[in-house]
């Protein structure tokens, strides 16, 4: 029996319930913001992943890197989208996204 | 020691698992946020279970030092109107929820064939205490990574102008155009005094 937390499988799940959990958010709510932060849920239990499974081959720090670049997308993602979701909420006077329906015919 | 490390796992895990739940299902945006900083700490402590001090650190200054505070920035710049729900029924909710249903069928599906393909876990080598160090990750970055780092430093950069040149107001140009100024002369107002009657203040343009 292997400790809690010493097998990559403990992390896979976890990261695969965040992952569904952000996922689910962000295609049920209609808030633009908390739309945006599911992504931010969702590339972080890839981030967990990745970290683990760098555990478990540690002759090079590929995971690890890989997961600091995710972390830096991820930050300027958050910073051009709240931009737009500012932008967004002067034309239309809210943050529903069902509400950005301007190219609709 | 293990006991200690299994406990910290299962807190950290039970930590992100309730923030992941809070952040998906509060009404309130700022609870959102809230639930959105509970996950990122408790990923931050999975990642020193991991030997990996670096990106747990960075993690938190990151995550939780930007990106939530940006997060809870904007709620509160917006404002609670912002978030209020029109009136009517939602446009599109029917497609909404069966891609909610259809995700989770999927994760479900996808979990229970995974169960079914392993039954044994593949636990952790030694590693030395190094692994995940600033020093080891800093090596790496600046050696291996130094294209892309010095590519994510442009990304960087260039996200920053664009959300400043996206989030700014667009002023009327035509309503802050400045005022006529009037010409030299008409700026005294009121009788000359006897002395100066000969000779003007400003002289008049040929």
């Amino acid at each position: 029996m292997v400790p809690l937390g010493l097998a990559v499988e403990h992390y896979v799940i976890l990261a695969g319930v965040i992952f569904t959990l952000g996922a689910i958010g962000f295609l049920v709510r209609r808030n633009v913001l908390v739309q945006l932060m599911c992504i931010e849920l969702m590339l972080n239990s890839v981030n967990l992943l990745l970290v683990a499974f760098n555990r478990v081959y540690p002759a090079n720090m590929a995971g690890q890197i890989f997961a600091f670049f995710i972390i830096a997308v991820a930050a300027a993602e958050a910073a051009v989208g709240l931009a737009i979701v500012l932008a967004f909420y002067r034309l239309k006077g809210t943050v529903m996204s069902d509400e950005g329906d301007s190219l609709k015919l | 020691m293990n006991q200690v490390g299994s406990v910290f796992f299962v807190l950290m895990a039970a930590l992100s698992l309730f923030g992941a739940i809070g952040t998906v299902s509060a009404r309130n945006p700022i609870r959102s946020a809230v639930g959105l900083l509970l996950t990122i700490v408790g990923i931050a402590g999975l990642f020193l279970r991991l030997n990996a001090q670096f990106m747990g650190a960075i993690q938190l200054i990151v995550y939780a030092g930007a990106v939530v505070v940006l997060f809870v920035f904007v709620v509160m710049l917006l404002g609670p109107d912002a978030s209020k729900v029109p009136a009517g029924p939602p446009k599109g909710w029917a497609a909404r929820a069966f891609a909610g249903v259809l995700m989770a069928v999927f994760a479900l599906g996808g979990g229970f064939l995974a169960f079914r393909a392993r039954e044994t876990l593949t636990p952790f080598v030694p590693v030395s205490p190094e692994h995940g160090s600033v020093e080891l990750v800093g090596r790496e970055l600046f050696t291996k990574m130094l294209v892309p780092f010095e590519l994510a430093t442009a990304l960087l950069i260039v996200a920053v102008i664009g959300a400043i040149a996206v989030a700014r107001a667009h002023v009327d140009q035509k309503a802050k155009a400045k005022p006529e100024r009037l010409p030299p002369q008409k700026l005294f107002h009121g009788p000359l005094h006897p002395r100066d009657a000969g000779h003007p203040l400003v002289k008049e343009r040929a």
